[in-house]
This record gives structure tokens, C-alpha cells and sequence, in this order.
């Protein structure tokens, strides 16, 4: 078991495929340690090796847990069947991880699978940064989930922004009621998701190899920001 | 481009060349009344252009008055600073060269064939970009349709019209367009300080004049409308700046999904190519726009009216329903207030209406107005510190009936013409106290009817052309117009920015706040 904290940073991954961009995706692991040097908040999570590991795991992290294939390269991972949620206990953890272990094939490049608690919150964000043909790096933020292509409630600001640039881009969501207190649920705390848009401008600045970033969902807990997946991609 | 061109393309002497030439030469005048070379020469004569105005004809014929010059040879040195060149594109090397030697720094190309031609044609623009550079000319085109400068009453174009004179800069990317925002400002009175096409922007792009715009003393708003930004990057960083010094609103064409890409990632395929622009005018503080008649308006609102301090609106209206759609207008634009009346305003009114007033916002007077109800409660309204902009409903009614009544059979009864003449009056004085409601209040006043468009000459809609604002074909572009000028003060106060009045001084109360052009 790797605790996914002490990882090595950016350049100790194994190589992955790349993309006409010459560019590589850093796996879920690697990405989340390295957003996390600038301070975006992630649950806890632990990466096992080995089913029996994920076990443990799980119960070091507290059940439910989540468990996900871990790799470079491993997009579109609830389309292939590799998270499974809501696990709450020894047994079902131990099934699940075996079999995606299993699932994973040699382009994967798996290192293991993550565990990770269950967060809970019925709203989720997505939070990102990409590079535009035209106006080169932008940071954007959204409605997320499974469905955030489909609601594309999104607003987007060129690199860097300010923190007043930050806080429209959240006032400019149009689903503005979702931000409120919500189904018992507090009011987002829209500092703590602007202090996240304005990592990621530092971030950019100071990682000019990043191509693009991916924070999907990032869930609404207790009205705090909390990342569950995210996806960085680097220039190789 | 060289450093050198950069900044003789933003120079004052570039400028005044395209915008303020002492002489102007007519390249390729034509006397057939269809051809470029014939529509610009006439222009330039029928918008009363007070410079020297030559013309060249390989014939050297008499063109509407102007004996013309068989070439350019025969113009007098430093008589001249803007060729017009209507030639087609084989002459025009040879005649550039022939211009810069006659000491003039400005040309603009009406002539096809260039960089919207294909391979040769862009090779082609590339050479003519490299000869002005060599020349030191301002390059303006090729492939546009023209130039219009009210201060120095120039209509150098291939098109009409030529618009009223005003405060606003007008720099596009089709031609068309500019027609489109002058057929706006004839329309609605609104003036224009500048306009330009672009064309292909080999050299002087749609950024380049909004940044000559924003250093023009007659120019206080900029309206601009674009397609394709092959730099976007650098194309914001010149809005930013721009919008800086002066309101600027943009209307963009071709917002297409091109830019969304089949990646791995979320993020790059919801950042689409129009969400990115979206959100860099945002950034920028750039006013755009969705349609002709939107970006018109918000223009002409930064250009007759005061900035909002707030988002505090309240509506003053005749007639129910209008105030109603109009409530529901500002409700639906989340950036605006529609407020609950202050009690002490209500009990300020109270005293001027029968109590079946509405005593609420929108203030529906009801049909209990007197003689001088409305320019008292609107003063009222507006002067309360509690709020921010006011959207008056209602006016020209009574005048509508009036000309029906002159117009009629009945029209010589001395009681008619007696209350046709009240109305009218009635109506004008309204508009008036809008206007100077606003000047004392300093805040925006936007009043707004139908009948602007549908009988321009009602005593109500013609008053408040008269005092040089606009009067709205309808509540809901005012609404958009106000949202419009509340979201520009809003980026300005929350970034410590100074509020910068782009109206000029008489829409003011002169004790105040000033625009401030040429501070940054």
C-alpha cells in the first residue's frame, strides 16, 4: 500500500500513451498529489496494490468507500465500469478491487486501485484548466458531475485571474439556486471554490508543462469543496 | 509588423491622417455612377468634408465637379495626408509608392482581390503590408468599405449613410456592420464620432482603431463588431486597455463549436471557443452584445446617460401591464434590483396621487396623474438615495391621441386643437423633466415606448431625441441597456477603478462626477 500523499512528483511516472499533442494524462494518484502541493482540497485516499491491501485500506479510510482503477491513461473511467461506490464492507471491497484489477488491461498502465471514502453531498462542480488555440491557458468553473457536458453551465477566464475574477466566474454560473442551501445542505462556500480557480492560475503559472486539468466532481460537502477525481496532463 | 509601424500605426499623426486629413485624394474616381470610385468621391462631397479634395482618372475627366488628375504626379506635394483607393488591385503599388512621395501617410483600400482571394491574393497582401511598412503608411483594408470622421465631416466610403455627429467609435470587421450601427444612430439620433471597416485588416486591425479610439477626444465609446481573432490573446489585451479609457462594447459573429475538443478532458471541451471569449470580455471589462440593436443601445446608453452607482431600479409607469413585463425584464437580468419601494419614497407619493396608485414597484401611477404628477413623482423617484436608475414608462401617449385627433375630422374644432396642443406640450415637458431629472440626480433616466418607433415625431419620443438621448423602442431593450451599464460600473467599482462617465459633460450635473479621459 502507497500513501498517496508521499508520492514523487511530476516526472517519476511511468510513461503513458501519448496524444497527437505529445501530451500524457498523469494518473488519478499522481494528479491528485501534485494539485494538492497547491493546497486544492481532496478527500483521503489511499493507493493498494493488492486486493487484500484495498481492505485495509478501507477501513483505515472509513467505509463506504470508493474504489477506482488507478493509471495513466485511464479516461472515461465510469463509462468502462472501473469506480465502484458506495462500498461499506470488508467483502464487497475486496470483490470489487479484485475485479477491477482484473478489468485492467496492459494500455492502463495500472499501479493499483484507489480507495477512498465515500463524500457525500448531493452537488458536485467541476473545476479545470485547458489551453485555448486563441487565448492560450483559461481556467473554468461549472455544474459537474456525470452530466456537466450536458448542463454546460460554465464560465471560463484567460490566465491568470484575480480573486475578483473568481468570484464572478461563480456568479456567473446560471444555476445559481444549486449554490445555495440546498435539500438541507449549507450554502457553497464560494471562497473556498474561488481559492481553488486562483490555485490552479498559480498552478498554470508556475507548471507551464500542464496542458490541461480535470477536477470532476468536485463535490459539495457540508457546503466545502472537496475534489473526488481529477486528471492532470502534462506536456511529455 | 516592426516596432517602427506599430508605433507610427498608433501614432496621433496616423491617426489624424485617416481620421482628420487636411486633403483627401480619390483614387480611381469613376464617372459612372455605380462604380466605388464615383459613390466615395460623392460621399466626400455630399458630407460637406471642409479639406482639399482631389480625385485621379487615367483620363483626367471632370468627375461631379472635380477635375481630376490623370496621376498622382500632378498633386501637389503635402497637399494631401488619405488616398481613397477605389483602383483595382494590379495599380496599386506603383500608386502607394507615388502617394508617400506626395507626403501622404493614410491609405485605405477598397479594392478585392487580396487576402480574401486565395494563395495569390494573400501573397499579394503580404507584399502590399511590406510596401506601406517600407513607406510609412497607414494601412487600412484592402477589401473595405470605408471611413467616416463627423468632426472633420469625411464620409470617405462605398456606402451610406453618413450618421449624425457623436461620441461614438464604431471599428468593424465587415463593412456592413458599420452601415448597420450609423442606420442605428440615424434612427435613434445617437451620433457617431468615427466610424471604419476593417476589410481584411492586412495591417490595422478592429483592436488597432479601438485603441486609437480610446486616445480620441471625440470619441467616448467604442462599438465594435468582430469574427475570427487569429489572437485572441493579444486581441484581449488591447480591449483590456481600451475598455480601461472608455466603455467598450463588442458583438462577435461566427460563435461556433469548432474549438471543442474530443479529449480526455471535461474541461477543454466545455471551454468552448465562445465561452473563452465570453468570459475574456468579462475579464476585460468589454460590453457584449448579442444582436445589432443591442450593441447599438448599449453604446448610445453609455453615450446619453450617467453610469449607475447601483443596481437599484425602480419603474415609473402610466399604465399597469407595461410596468408588469418591464418588472419581470429586470428580474430576469440577475445583475439588477427591481426594490421593494422605501416607505418614506411611498409616503412621498402618496401625496401626489389618488390612493388606487400602485404604492409599490413599479410605480404605477394609475391614470390619477394632474398637470404636473409626472415630472414631480419622477423627481421624486429618482432623487431618493436609495436609488440607483429609473425606467419610465408611458410617455407620448396622450400626443398619440392627439394626432389622431389633428389628423381627423374634427381637427378645426377650437376645443380639439386646444387639447391636441396641451398634450403635445404635456408630453415634451415630460421628456425634458426626464432629461434634466437625470442631469441634477446624476443618475440614468431611460424612458421607453413604442412610439419611438412607430411615429418618431410624437411630441414625447421627438423631446427626448431633442435632448440628445435615446428613447427605447421598447421596456426590454431598456432593461437590457441599463443591465448593460450597471455590469460595466460594477466591474469598474469592485476593481477600484474610477466610474467614468462616457456622456458628455451636458448629460452631467456639473457638480458631479466628470469623465476623466486620458487618465488610466
Amino acid at each position: 500500500m502507497i500513501l498517496g500523499t508521499s508520492r514523487p512528483l511530476l516526472g517519476d511516472c511511468p510513461r503513458g500513451l501519448y496524444t497527437a499533442k505529445m501530451s500524457r494524462t498523469l494518473s488519478e494518484a499522481d494528479s491528485k498529489v501534485f494539485l494538492s502541493e497547491f493546497n486544492i482540497p481532496f478527500a483521503p485516499e489511499l493507493l493498494a496494490i493488492s486486493a487484500d491491501d484495498a481492505v485495509i485500506a478501507a477501513v483505515s479510510v472509513g467505509l463506504p468507500v470508493a474504489v477506482k482503477l488507478c493509471g495513466e491513461n485511464i479516461s472515461h473511467k465510469t463509462e468502462r465500469g472501473l469506480v465502484r461506490l458506495g462500498l461499506s464492507d470488508a467483502s464487497s471491497v475486496h470483490e470489487a478491487a479484485t475485479e477491477l484489477l482484473e478489468a485492467a488491461v496492459p494500455e492502463d498502465h495500472a499501479t493499483g486501485v484507489l480507495v477512498a471514502p465515500m463524500v457525500s453531498g448531493g452537488r458536485e462542480l467541476i473545476a479545470g484548466l485547458s489551453v485555448d488555440d486563441q487565448f492560450g491557458p483559461t481556467v473554468l468553473i461549472g455544474i459537474g458531475g456525470v452530466l456537466a457536458e450536458a448542463i454546460a453551465d460554465v464560465a471560463v477566464r484567460l490566465l491568470p485571474i484575480t480573486a475578483v475574477d473568481a468570484t464572478e466566474m461563480i456568479e456567473q454560473l446560471h444555476t445559481q439556486g444549486l449554490l445555495e442551501e440546498f435539500r438541507g445542505e449549507p450554502a457553497v462556500d464560494r471562497k473556498a471554490v474561488g481559492d481553488i480557480l486562483l490555485a490552479l492560475s498559480r498552478l498554470a503559472a508556475e507548471h507551464p508543462e500542464v496542458v490541461s486539468v480535470d477536477i470532476n466532481p468536485l463535490i459539495i460537502s457540508g457546503g466545502q469543496p472537496v475534489a473526488v477525481d481529477a486528471l492532470v496532463e502534462v506536456t511529455s | 509588423m516592426s516596432p517602427e509601424q506599430i508605433a507610427f500605426n498608433n501614432s496621433e499623426a496616423a491617426f489624424l491622417a485617416l481620421f482628420e486629413p487636411k486633403g483627401i485624394v480619390i483614387a480611381g474616381a469613376s464617372t459612372h455612377p455605380g462604380k466605388f470610385g464615383f459613390v466615395s468621391l460623392h460621399n466626400v462631397i455630399a458630407s460637406g468634408y471642409a479639406g482639399k479634395i482631389f480625385a485621379t482618372n487615367l483620363e483626367g475627366v471632370e468627375v461631379l465637379g472635380i477635375k481630376t488628375l490623370p496621376s498622382l504626379e500632378e498633386l501637389p506635394q503635402g497637399e494631401a495626408d488619405l488616398i481613397f483607393v477605389c483602383t483595382p488591385k494590379s495599380a496599386n503599388l506603383d500608386l502607394l509608392r507615388s502617394a508617400a512621395r506626395k507626403g501622404i501617410r493614410a491609405a485605405f483600400l477598397t479594392s478585392a482581390g487580396y487576402g480574401e482571394a486565395g494563395e495569390q491574393g494573400q501573397k499579394d497582401e503580404a507584399e502590399l503590408v511590406e510596401l506601406c511598412k517600407e513607406l510609412g503608411l497607414l494601412l487600412v483594408g484592402p477589401n473595405g468599405q470605408g471611413v467616416i470622421s463627423t468632426p472633420a465631416k469625411l464620409c470617405a466610403q462605398i456606402v451610406a449613410p453618413y450618421p449624425p455627429a457623436g461620441t461614438i467609435g464604431i471599428a468593424s470587421q465587415s463593412g456592413n456592420f458599420v452601415s448597420s450601427f450609423m442606420n442605428w444612430s440615424c434612427a435613434t439620433g445617437v451620433g457617431v464620432s468615427r466610424a471604419v471597416s476593417a476589410g481584411n485588416a492586412a495591417a490595422t486591425s478592429v483592436g488597432d482603431f479601438l485603441q486609437m479610439y480610446s486616445h480620441d477626444p471625440s470619441t467616448r465609446v467604442g462599438l465594435a463588431y468582430v469574427e475570427g481573432i487569429p489572437d485572441g490573446r493579444g486581441f484581449f489585451d488591447q480591449m483590456k486597455a481600451v475598455a480601461l479609457k472608455m466603455p467598450l462594447v463588442v458583438i462577435k459573429g461566427g460563435s461556433t463549436a469548432g474549438g471543442a475538443q474530443a479529449a480526455a478532458s471535461h474541461t477543454g471541451s466545455l471551454a468552448s471557443d465562445d465561452r473563452t471569449f465570453d468570459g475574456a470580455c468579462r475579464q476585460a471589462g468589454v460590453t457584449r452584445a448579442a444582436t445589432v440593436e443591442e450593441a447599438f443601445e448599449a453604446a448610445a446608453t453609455f453615450a446619453t446617460q450617467p453610469l449607475p452607482r447601483g443596481n437599484r431600479v425602480v419603474v415609473m409607469t402610466t399604465a399597469g401591464g407595461w410596468g408588469v413585463v418591464t418588472a419581470d425584464a429586470i428580474t430576469r437580468d440577475h445583475d439588477l434590483d427591481l426594490i421593494e419601494l422605501p416607505s418614506d419614497l411611498r409616503e412621498s407619493i402618496d401625496a401626489y396621487l389618488p390612493p388606487r396608485w400602485s404604492g409599490s414597484n413599479p410605480v404605477d401611477l394609475a391614470g390619477g396623474e394632474t398637470r404636473d404628477t409626472i415630472p414631480k413623482v419622477l423627481e421624486l423617484v429618482a432623487s431618493h438615495p436609495q436609488v440607483d436608475a429609473v425606467i419610465y414608462l408611458g410617455i407620448g401617449i396622450q400626443s398619440n391621441q392627439a394626432r389622431m385627433l389633428s389628423e381627423g375630422p374634427f381637427a378645426d374644432d377650437p376645443d380639439v386643437a386646444r387639447i391636441v396642443a396641451y398634450h403635445q406640450r404635456q408630453d415634451a415637458r415630460f421628456a425634458s423633466a426626464a432629461d434634466e431629472i437625470s442631469r441634477t440626480t446624476n443618475k440614468p433616466i431611460l424612458t421607453a415606448t413604442e412610439l419611438a418607433v412607430a411615429f418618431g415625431d410624437n411630441a414625447g419620443p421627438a423631446t427626448v431625441r431633442g435632448t440628445g438621448r435615446l428613447c427605447y423602442g421598447s421596456a426590454d431593450r431598456a432593461v437590457a441597456a441599463l443591465g448593460h451599464l450597471w455590469r460595466h460600473s460594477r466591474y469598474r467599482i469592485r476593481r477600484g477603478l474610477p466610474l467614468l462617465d462616457a456622456c458628455p459633460a451636458e448629460f452631467l450635473n456639473a457638480g458631479g462626477s466628470s469623465h476623466e479621459a486620458g487618465s488610466d
